[in-house]
Formats: structure tokens, C-alpha cells, sequence
């Protein structure tokens, strides 16, 4: 009869259809909503606009900084290449960056606060020390640290831009970690001799889904923010190749003339990040969470 | 009595050396970082400085000058010597100029930058986030609000440069782009600061002012004001005796989370106002490979995070009763 009970405890609530019915319910809140209209477009361009447009982005076709015409509807750039078909080839690599960056920052930093909030020790100890040193780097200033120093290669970018985001994970499922480790069904668990990563993944992981659910959103946002600011800095896809933060800076002296060339990547980039922080919100709202993300970290 | 509070005094100041020390500790790792992204990671940084087209007498010269013949312990002390003497050598780019001369009156163009921004930072969200808190759900909190949920998210360069597009070329002509005299102090012109001050405010506002209006309707819904309610307290006295001081307290860490975020949005925003700072200096010494000069600049950025960490952490113990008793 012991054994029974105690098996029973060791089994983690289930939480899942209760969050499914939360994410339904993310999506019935008017930020979630927003958040999509804005997002989905903005992927859909990201995905089809090299196949629909209308030109290479690296030919030039009218004269540098030439008005919208039929040749150009969005005009020309400053050296006369089409501004709608870079603005619809230029967005792959700063997307697909940002999810990459954001998914290998979070295996990492989930990796590191789960072991730490776990031990309890002077692994606890040395864990949260390492982090605490690249925390004191602002992220932009860490990532162009490395970038400058050891070239502008795309996988780069996205591997610093993912230790940026590691200690910051790593520190919130340190404590939700913390948190959920004295509770029964952990330590029955360890009583009827569960395996440590099982419990670290079977028991105390599913815990952590909603506040990294959240956090996933709101560091999406600031891989957007860096790396479009990386690229416009210079430090990202190289000229001639189409990218939004690139083409902002390209044009930015013939913004007078033309500001289509600015606009355009600034729109999307602008649609984007506000479409996923907005996804992210709804979701803590519809979770009764919105408190926790006043207090959240930031950068 | 005096035994009990000497021996109090000497816990106090015990947690304060502790706080201290670990705050050398991590300024020290940082220093490793920078040194090994400058100096150890790159295979030559003397061929990375030069580019390829580089004479080997240049090449053998540019090691000399930087010491990389010498074993990389030896470079790191005689590096971090320097850095704690504030001579940092010679600028690579700009002849015979050193460091420490180059980067001071960019240092204080940033540190007045970073001033006023926080200034109007701190007041700006206070006052908004607290008025939200007291008025919360009315039609002026839920515009505050979503406002907040727009700008928070917008990258600094996209609100600098939409703030040019309307108050500096497209639309309005009324303030500067871009502040054209490099080696002039920006306050012969304060004009010229008016758009990277707004563009950093807008980027930052809404990150403070969400969280002064989370820990005030926090506090607000707490026991003891419920209590205070109960008893008959006047509201006013309840706001300004209960529920302000408590609720300001998680700002300071703000205040200072936020100030040390803007160390690193700086590097962005003067780079796009073409502002002479510590960080337009930042990128454009990248642009040439100006190593000392980046490693100088990183140091600053950095060192001013860890001491606005350990200001915002003594402040916070010395404001809460709870936690300075809590700490031995």
C-alpha cells in the first residue's frame, strides 16, 4: 500500500491540458491577437518575398535613390537596387538568426539553471558565479566584442548572441527551479530512487513550461533588437546582401530623397518585435502572469 | 551596549566587505574576458589588426609595440597593470595619442548622456508608474500601458531613426540628426542632445515605469495597508508612509538594471546621433582594429554594470530593514 502511494506522489501534476486551455485562452486576449497580426505577415514576407520579388536584391535596376516608379515600387537604394525586393529578400537571415540564438540560449541556459537550482552546492556556486561575469556585459557589447574581434560570420553572431541570453535564462530556471525542488513530489521521488536527470526533466522541467514559455517570447524580442542592431552596425550579412538592419544604415544619408529605403526594414523590423513581444504578453496575461513580467529582467 | 553595537557594526560592514569583494572578484573575470576576446582568441591579432596585406616588418613592429612575442600570463598582468594605472598605451589608429586621452572627454560625453537620461529615467517612471498604480484601469493607465507594450519592444536604432525621420528630416526640420563636431563638448550645442536622450528614455521608460506600477499595486493590495485602511489612516498618510516606500524599493534594482542596459544601448544610439562618446568611440575603433581602444572601452562599459549592481544592492539592503538584519 506504501509504495503505491508514495508512486502516486512522485508523478508530477498534470499540467498539460490545463496549459493547453491557457494557451486557447492566450488567444482569445486582444495582445495575442494584435501580436499575430503582426507576425504572421511578417513571416510570410520573410518566407515568400524572395520567391514573389520582382527583382535579385543586388542588381541595381534605376538610379540611386530614384522615387517609386513601376520599375521600383518602393523606389530605389542608394546605389539604384529595387527597395521592395531587398526589403522581401533581407529578412530570412535576421529571423532565422533570432530563433536560432534565442533556442540554443535557452538549451543552454535551462541546462545550467536547472543543474544549479538542483545541486545546491558549490556547483550552485560556480554556475551562478560564471554567469554573473558574462551578465556584467551589457549584450550588445559582449556580442560585438566577439564579433569584431573574431570576424562577422553568421553562426557567430548567433552562438554570442546566444551566451548573451544563457545567464539570463540560466537565472530564472535557477529560481523557479529552487522553488519547486522542496515540493513533495520531487522529494518522493527521490525517495523511491528516481534517476536525477529524470526527475530533472520528468518532475521539475513541465514546472518551469509556463515562466519559460513567457521568457522565450521576451528574449525572442531581443535577439530582434541585437542582431538588426548588429547588422546595422555593420557586424552582420555583409553588403551586397540584402538585410533589414543593413539596408537602414545603407540609406540612412538619402533619407531626405527617399525614405522608402529606411521605411521598409524599419516597418517590418518594428512590426516584428512588437508582434512577438505582444504574443509573449497576451500569454502572460492569459496565465495570470502578468505581474511576474513587471519584475522581469531586462536585456 | 557599546560591545553589542560595535559587534553589530562589524556584521554590518562584515556583509558590506563580502559585497565588495565579490564585486572585485567579478570585475577581475571581466578583465580575463576582454583580454582573452582581444589578445588569446584571435590566432594573430597583429595580422587581425593589419588586414592581409601586411609586410611582415609591419606585422613583427605591431607585435613588439603590443608585446605579443611574450608568453600570454606575462601580457595579461603587464595589461591589467595598465588598465588598473589608467595607461593603456597608445591608440593604434590615432598616432601618438594615448588612451587615457582619447577616451576621456568621450567619457564624460557619455557620462553626461548617461545622466540626464537617468535623471529624467527615474523621475519620468516614478511618477507615471505610480499615478498608473493609483488610477489603474482608467482610460490614461490603459493608453499608458499600451503605449509601454509598443515602445518596450522597439530596438533602440528603430526609434532613433524614426525620431530623425520626424523631428530632423522627412516630416519636421527642427533638431539635428547628428552632431557633426566630434571633439566638441555636446554642451556647447544641447540641441544636438536632444534626440539621443529621447530615443534611450523611450527604449527604457516603459521597462521601469511597468515596474514601479507592478510593485505599487503590489504593496497596495498588501495586508498591512489593508490594515492601515481598516484602522481609519488617512489615504494620503497611507500612500506616503506605507505604500511609496515600500513600493520604490525593487526600483532601485530597476534604476539600476536599467542604467546598466544603457550602457550597452549608448553604444547604438551614439553611433546613430554620431554623438562622441565612449561608444560611437566603441565602434569605430572595431571599424579599424584599434585593439587598446576596445579593450579600454569594453572595460569602462562593463565596470560601470558591476558598480551600479553594487551600489543598487547596498542601497536596497540599507532601505530595507528586513534584509539589513537578515544580513550577517
Amino acid at each position: 500500500m506504501a509504495t503505491v502511494d508514495v508512486t502516486r506522489l512522485a508523478k508530477p501534476p498534470t499540467l498539460a491540458p490545463q496549459r493547453l486551455a491557457s494557451l486557447r485562452a492566450a488567444l482569445r486576449t486582444g495582445r495575442t491577437r494584435i501580436g499575430l497580426a503582426l507576425t504572421v505577415p511578417v513571416l510570410l514576407i520573410v518566407i515568400l518575398g524572395p520567391l514573389v520579388a520582382p527583382h535579385t536584391p543586388i542588381e541595381p535596376v534605376v538610379a540611386p535613390y530614384a522615387s517609386p516608379s513601376g520599375d521600383a515600387l518602393l523606389g530605389g537604394d542608394a546605389i539604384g537596387r529595387d527597395v521592395l525586393s531587398r526589403a522581401l529578400w533581407g529578412g530570412w537571415s535576421v529571423v532565422w538568426m533570432c530563433f536560432a540564438a534565442t533556442a540554443l540560449g535557452f538549451v543552454v541556459g535551462i541546462a545550467v539553471g536547472l543543474i544549479a537550482g538542483y545541486a545546491r552546492n558549490w556547483v550552485d556556486d560556480v554556475l551562478t558565479g560564471a554567469m554573473d561575469v558574462l551578465l556584467a556585459f551589457p549584450a550588445i557589447v559582449m556580442a560585438l566584442l566577439f564579433v569584431s574581434m573574431l570576424g562577422p560570420k553568421l553562426w557567430l553572431i548567433t552562438v554570442i548572441v546566444a551566451v548573451t541570453h544563457a545567464p539570463r535564462v540560466a537565472r530564472l530556471t535557477r529560481g523557479v527551479t529552487l522553488e519547486v525542488v522542496h515540493s513533495e513530489f520531487v522529494e518522493a521521488a527521490e525517495v523511491i530512487g528516481v534517476a536525477r536527470w529524470r526527475i530533472l526533466l520528468g518532475q521539475i522541467l513541465p514546472n518551469l513550461s509556463t515562466p519559460l514559455l513567457i521568457e522565450f517570447t521576451m528574449r525572442l524580442t531581443w535577439s530582434i533588437a541585437i542582431i538588426a542592431a548588429m547588422s546595422f552596425l555593420g557586424y552582420g550579412i555583409q553588403p551586397p546582401d540584402a538585410n533589414w538592419g543593413l539596408m537602414i544604415n545603407e540609406n540612412r544619408q538619402g533619407l531626405v530623397v527617399q525614405p522608402w529605403g529606411v521605411l521598409a526594414p524599419i516597418a517590418l523590423i518594428a512590426a516584428f518585435a512588437v508582434g512577438v513581444n505582444l504574443i509573449g504578453e497576451g500569454i502572460a496575461r492569459a496565465m495570470g502572469q502578468d505581474d511576474t513580467l513587471a519584475y522581469r529582467e531586462l536585456s | 551596549m557599546l560591545a553589542a553595537g560595535r559587534r553589530r557594526a562589524l556584521r554590518r560592514h562584515g556583509w558590506l566587505v563580502r559585497r565588495l569583494a565579490l564585486g572585485a572578484v567579478t570585475l577581475f573575470l571581466v578583465s580575463v574576458v576582454v583580454f582573452a576576446a582581444t589578445q588569446a582568441l584571435p590566432s594573430d591579432p597583429a595580422q587581425s589588426i593589419l588586414g592581409r596585406g601586411a609586410q611582415p616588418e609591419q606585422l613583427e613592429a605591431l607585435r613588439q609595440q603590443l608585446g605579443l612575442d611574450r608568453p600570454l600570463v606575462t601580457q595579461y598582468l603587464d595589461w591589467l597593470g595598465g588598465a588598473l594605472t589608467l595607461d593603456m598605451g597608445n591608440s593604434l589608429s590615432a598616432s601618438n595619442t594615448s588612451v587615457a586621452d582619447l577616451i576621456g572627454p568621450r567619457l564624460e560625453n557619455s557620462a553626461l548622456l548617461l545622466g540626464i537620461t537617468g535623471l529624467l529615467l527615474v523621475t519620468v517612471s516614478v511618477v507615471v508608474g505610480v499615478l498608473c498604480a493609483l488610477y489603474r484601469d482608467s482610460p490614461a493607465d490603459h493608453a499608458t500601458q499600451g503605449a509601454a507594450l509598443v515602445a518596450n519592444a522597439l530596438p533602440e536604432f528603430v526609434v532613433g531613426t524614426l525620431l530623425v525621420i520626424m523631428f530632423s528630416t522627412v516630416v519636421l526640420q527642427w533638431l539635428p540628426a547628428v552632431s557633426l563636431a566630434s571633439d566638441q563638448s555636446p554642451l556647447s550645442d544641447p540641441k544636438t542632445m536632444v534626440l539621443p536622450v529621447a530615443t534611450l528614455l523611450i527604449v527604457t521608460l516603459p521597462y521601469l515605469m511597468r515596474l514601479v506600477r507592478g510593485s505599487m499595486l503590489d504593496v497596495l493590495r498588501a495586508h498591512y495597508v489593508e490594515m492601515a485602511r481598516l484602522k481609519g489612516v488617512e489615504e494620503r498618510r497611507i500612500l506616503w508612509r506605507h505604500v511609496l516606500p515600500n513600493a520604490l524599493v525593487p526600483a532601485i534594482q530597476g534604476s539600476a538594471a536599467t542604467l546598466a542596459y544603457l550602457a550597452g544601448g549608448i553604444v547604438v544610439v551614439e553611433t546613430l546621433f554620431n554623438y562622441p562618446g565612449l561608444g560611437s568611440q566603441l565602434t569605430t575603433s572595431m571599424g579599424v582594429r584599434d585593439l587598446p581602444v576596445i579593450q579600454a572601452c569594453v572595460l569602462l562599459l562593463a565596470a560601470l554594470y558591476v558598480v551600479l549592481n553594487l551600489i543598487a544592492d547596498i542601497l536596497t539592503v540599507v532601505v530595507t530593514p528586513r534584509l539589513r538584519t537578515r544580513m550577517r
